[in-house]
């Protein structure tokens, strides 16, 4: 009998990839797709249940479809002008965990988590290893929320051993056709940075992660791994690359300053960004690569180079050797 | 005085050009021997032997010498008899305005005598008035200034010719970049365009080696001229794979870890990498210039890390109580932290190579402190130097001391197992030995040094 496959936050574009990738599995029996709203692209093979997480409607999702693999992908950054990150985050979680812990055929769970647990300060070390705490940075918003998700599942792992859990720890995606905080701030025409600041980024390619989530439903691979192309690059470099202009502001007040700047040339920023523009973050994947056991295809510069090439290019472009 | 200003330039320039090329010279020394060799000055003192003599000796000659005056001067005259004030217009009723130029000056310079004289024949005694004489010399000063102009560089008055100008940038680029000039050229202008797009590669630190290469030439000077900076012990720097350079800090500014830093690139032809304090990271500018050179944070994770792949780490234990002490606690060690470094080596197995800096404590002998601002500031120290709030930026240079930066022998640390790093009480021991081996090496280079300036 294959596996049943709960995938949450589904109209999210990259949730939609990984719903219909899993669909495509032999392995797989059937996925149910759990979102709010419906989403833009096409569900093939995806069966799609209007719920709310956020509601005990879940618990009953669960135990109608027998649902024995969950794949918690609706965690996402807050975005201006649609409230209830937070609610969304923390309580939907909250929710989850408490309908999986009621059900006694859910022996999976791969948490869609995010670097953003590890804040970003200026005592990080110069990677994160997945044992390695926040040094800062996790007092609010999004790496707030994060690390109070990551607490509930580590809180669900004590109560219900027997299930396996896979923590997926990803760095930003940053591609032309999905939708992510540091993609929006890159595609914009001018890009605000902290004056006196260069801080150190990494990104994911969308067909790495999503080829690790497949791993982690497919096979047993319980732990925490950071997911993160090789290599890091500098927001200057990045800049650089796409040929945009870096606007200057000061350090103090940066993020509404950024925001100024953002709003002017017709793009936005979301919320809790600024403090990784200022110090950066970089995780270390040697436990990706050795216990996980996946390679990742895309280093953090091709996928610089590839989300370049799909976007429109930048007024600097010329400069570059590449004009 | 003030009624023509032109008069003192005039008179005043044409002293070079009267020597002898002006034709107003000849006039002058045919006039009164005395004349070109007295200064203006003095020929107003005396105006009455040159308008005398002028006129009965001199038939023909006064007449070039006031004939180009008289026309090429005409506008200005006109400007002149404007400005003039009323005495003189009084005078310009009856002539013209030349002639009533004439009549001003001899009011003014002549005697009643010659004046009566000068109403007589005013052409020819036009041109020996000692401003117009001025002004003829004047004239002919810049007509001889421009005729050398025109003989010494022809082409200034047809403009520079177009291949000249281009053989003139090559010649000059084959002196500034030798004689392969046009690769090394276009070698610049692609690496410049590389940078500006973006295409460059940092480590996962933020290391460029790029920049810091740049930056080790730009610190050169300072180290090598003002810093007269000694390396000894260099080959005590393992030529590759990963060791622990432990040094004493000092100096308030911490240009100390810069030197060792320029050292081992210039001498050992290897990146250090130092591990700074969170402060560091946290400054703007600072932090971003402090992760291109290739420093870190000093925590147990980044020293393994760079240690384990091979690099080579640079370390001051003392910290802000080392770079923040006194001028007088100079050259005495401070606690080397909690002997983290020391676990640090041990676990990747690599040397500790310990490192004596002489001559940083001098640099900016810190003779006082403002911690409440310092509180305020978030820094762990104000410093006050004898010089720095008392002159400002100038405060901010460096005292010229003499450098000597010594590399010990370095203390092995794979005769230990890895879990040795465990034991606290033998890392004790092993940071008080390294600890005292570098005070011991401070003492004997303070008294190799002598004179902390000379």
């Amino acid at each position: 009998m294959g596996k049943v496959v709960l995938v949450t936050g589904v109209s999210d574009s990259f949730a939609t990839l990984v719903a219909r990738s899993l669909a495509d599995e032999p392995s797989v029996e059937k996925v149910v797709g759990v979102d709010t709203v419906l989403p833009a692209g096409d569900l093939s093979g995806v069966k799609f249940v209007r719920a709310d997480i956020r509601t005990p409607v879940i618990g009953k999702v669960i135990a109608v479809e027998d649902v024995d693999t969950v794949v918690h992908l609706d965690l996402s950054p807050q975005v201006r002008g649609r409230g209830g990150g937070k609610e969304l985050n923390v309580i939907g979680t909250m929710q989850l965990l408490a309908a999986c812990q009621r059900s006694a055929v859910v022996r999976k769970l791969v948490l869609g988590s995010s670097t953003a647990v590890y804040g970003s300060s200026p005592r990080d070390p110069a990677l994160f290893r997945e044992s390695t705490g926040a040094r800062g940075g996790v007092r609010s918003g999004f790496p707030k929320d994060i690390v109070e998700v990551e607490s509930y599942a580590r809180g669900f792992a004590r109560r219900r051993p027997e299930v396996l859990i896979t923590t997926l720890r990803a760095a930003h995606l940053l591609d032309a056709d999905h939708f992510s905080p540091l993609g929006q701030y890159f595609r914009s025409a001018a890009l605000p940075a902290a004056l006196g600041y260069d801080p150190r980024l990494q990104f994911v390619h969308v067909q790495d992660l999503l080829a690790i989530m497949i791993e982690s439903v497919r096979k047993d691979r319980p732990g925490t791994f950071n997911v993160a192309g090789d290599g890091v690059v500098l927001l200057s470099q990045v800049a650089r690359r796409l040929g945009r202009p870096v606007v200057p502001v000061p350090p103090f007040g940066f993020a509404s300053g950024a925001r100024r700047v953002l709003r002017a040339v017709g793009s936005d920023i979301s919320p809790d960004l600024h403090r990784l523009l200022m110090y950066g973050r970089a995780v270390d994947t040697s436990a990706l690569k050795e216990i996980f056991g996946f390679e990742p295809t895309y280093t953090t510069e091709q996928i610089v180079e590839q989300f370049r090439a799909a976007v429109r290019p930048g007024v600097l472009s010329g400069l570059g050797a590449r004009a | 005085m003030s009624e023509d200003p032109r008069k003192n330039i005039g008179a005043r320039s044409a002293k070079p050009g009267s020597g002898r090329t002006s034709p107003s010279s000849a006039a002058r020394s045919l006039a009164g021997g005395t004349a070109p060799r007295k200064p203006p000055t003095k020929a107003k003192a005396t105006p009455r032997p040159a308008a005398d003599e002028a006129s009965p000796k001199s038939a023909a000659s006064p007449k070039p010498a006031a004939e180009p005056a008289s026309t090429k001067a005409a506008p200005k005259k006109k400007s002149a008899a404007s400005k003039r004030s009323s005495p003189t217009s009084s005078a310009t009723t009856s002539s013209t305005k030349g002639e009533a130029r004439t009549g001003a000056a001899g009011d003014r310079t002549t005697t009643p005598s010659s004046s009566a004289r000068s109403t007589a024949t005013g052409r020819r005694l036009r041109a020996v008035t000692e401003d117009d004489a001025a002004r003829a010399a004047a004239e002919a000063a810049e007509e001889a200034q421009r005729r050398t102009r025109t003989a010494g560089a022809a082409p200034a008055a047809a403009g520079i010719p177009i291949d000249e100008i281009v053989a003139a940038v090559i010649q000059a680029a084959q002196r500034v970049l030798g004689s392969d000039w046009d690769t090394r050229l276009a070698t610049l202008l692609a690496a410049l365009r590389r940078r500006m797009g973006g295409e460059y590669a940092v480590d996962e630190f933020g290391f460029d080696p790029q920049i810091t290469e740049i930056l080790v030439g730009a610190v050169e000077p300072l180290a090598e001229k003002w810093f007269r900076l000694e390396v000894r012990g260099i080959e005590n720097i393992p030529t590759d794979g990963g060791a622990l350079l432990v040094s004493n800090h000092s100096g308030t500014v911490p240009l100390d870890g810069v030197m060792v830093g320029y050292a081992v690139k210039k001498y050992a032809q290897r990146n250090l990498r130092p591990l700074g304090a969170d402060l560091v990271f946290q400054l703007p500018f600072v932090s971003q210039l402090a992760r291109k050179i290739g420093a870190t944070l000093a925590c147990t994770e980044d020293a393994e890390r760079l240690l384990t792949s091979g690099e080579l780490a640079g370390v001051w234990p003392e910290g802000f109580k080392g770079i923040g002490k006194p001028y007088a606690e100079r050259y005495k060690l401070q606690r080397f932290g909690r002997g983290g470094f020391v676990s640090s080596a041990m676990r990747a197995q690599v040397p500790i190579v310990p490192v004596s800096i002489v001559g940083a404590e001098e640099i900016y002998p810190l003779i006082g402190n403002v911690p409440s601002l310092a509180r305020l500031l978030g820094v762990p120290y104000l410093p006050i130097t004898p010089f720095f709030p008392l002159l400002g930026p100038l405060g901010l240079v460096p005292l010229p001391s003499k450098w000597i930066i010594e590399f010990g022998e370095p203390i092995r640390t794979d005769a230990y197992e890895p879990e040795a790093a465990d034991d606290p009480m033998l890392l004790f021991n092993v940071t008080d030995q390294v600890r005292e081996t570098i005070q011991q090496t401070l003492y004997a280079l303070l008294v190799d040094r002598g004179s902390a300036f000379f």
